[in-house]
């Protein structure tokens, strides 16, 4: 599997978009055993009440996590430089994600190397983002781009 | 200072718990996840190196995040090098009246040469007390 994209990139050029979920509390505890995040909030109904919230809800970085799946998938893992998440909404229990992304910009320096700016969402299914975040890649000159 | 070790079987178990193909996250190439690095802190980081923030945690959300990779993510079986610290401090204020508090938390990563190898910034928002709010 190719981890770098070849291929032409342009400014506007997205990637199917994809959904994760519906999120259940296993898959919040996964993520929790997986992290290190044992943060009670996200797992304990009873202390989750005691702070004033209506459930258990998912941690941020699962959905920032999922977001960063979507990007690799999509432009592979060697050449991302950062990813920086922004987190809006807090997701819960049976909500399903949708993420998108979209290529914001390509700068090509005198080298020839791509540098490419990705802007990603993951939206809840209300329509509202849960996760917003950039992706940075960079290429060699000879990506294979036309 | 504190070292965390990048493990095959958790960079593994990490790539399951978001769903990333587990191909290019175990084996002989494995590189981790982007978002990997959040178990440094987590899961490693001792009491003494944590970085202190006097803010009230029962109002305090994760606000942002992001890793910056010189090379690219970091390949598993390595061992890194961590130090954290709090890169910055600020408020501004809140929408409806008090003040909201920023922290970003960075923690720099470090290879056995000594290259930076990955940088996380992790920010973190106390939200404001409300003028005339019970607390």
């Amino acid at each position: 599997m190719a981890t770098i994209a070849t291929g032409a990139l342009e400014v506007g050029d997205s990637a199917p978009a994809r959904e994760f979920g519906p999120i259940t509390r296993t898959a919040i505890v996964r993520y929790a055993g997986a992290s290190g995040d044992f943060n009670p909030l996200h797992h304990d109904d009873e202390f989750a009440a005691v702070a004033g919230f209506p459930a258990v809800f998912s941690i941020g970085m699962l959905q920032g996590g999922y977001l960063a799946t979507f990007v690799t998938d999509w432009l592979g893992v060697d050449g991302l430089r950062r990813y920086a998440m922004r987190f809006r909404e807090q997701v819960w229990l049976g909500d399903v994600l949708t993420c998108t992304g979209t290529i914001a910009a390509v700068e090509i320096d005198d080298s020839g190397e791509e540098t490419i700016e990705v802007e990603l969402a993951c939206d809840r299914q209300t329509g509202a983002p849960a996760v917003t975040a950039t992706a940075t890649y960079v290429r060699p000159a000879d990506s294979g781009r036309s | 200072m504190f070292e965390v070790p990048i493990e095959p079987g958790k960079v593994r178990e990490f790539a399951l718990a978001v769903e990333a193909p587990t191909e290019r996250h175990y084996g002989p190439d494995a590189v981790v996840t982007p978002t990997f690095l959040t178990t440094a802190g987590l899961a490693w980081e001792p009491a003494e190196e944590q970085a202190v923030l006097d803010f009230d945690l029962t109002r305090t959300l994760h606000g942002s995040e992001e890793y910056e990779f010189p090379a690219g993510p970091p390949r598993a079986g390595q061992t890194l090098s961590v130090t954290t610290r709090v890169e910055k401090q600020f408020e501004r204020p809140g929408e409806r009246g008090g003040r909201l508090r920023f922290a970003v938390v960075a923690r720099e990563f470090r290879d056995a040469a000594g290259d930076l190898v990955a940088v996380q910034r992790s920010t973190a928002i106390e939200l404001g007390d409300v003028p005339g709010k019970e607390s």
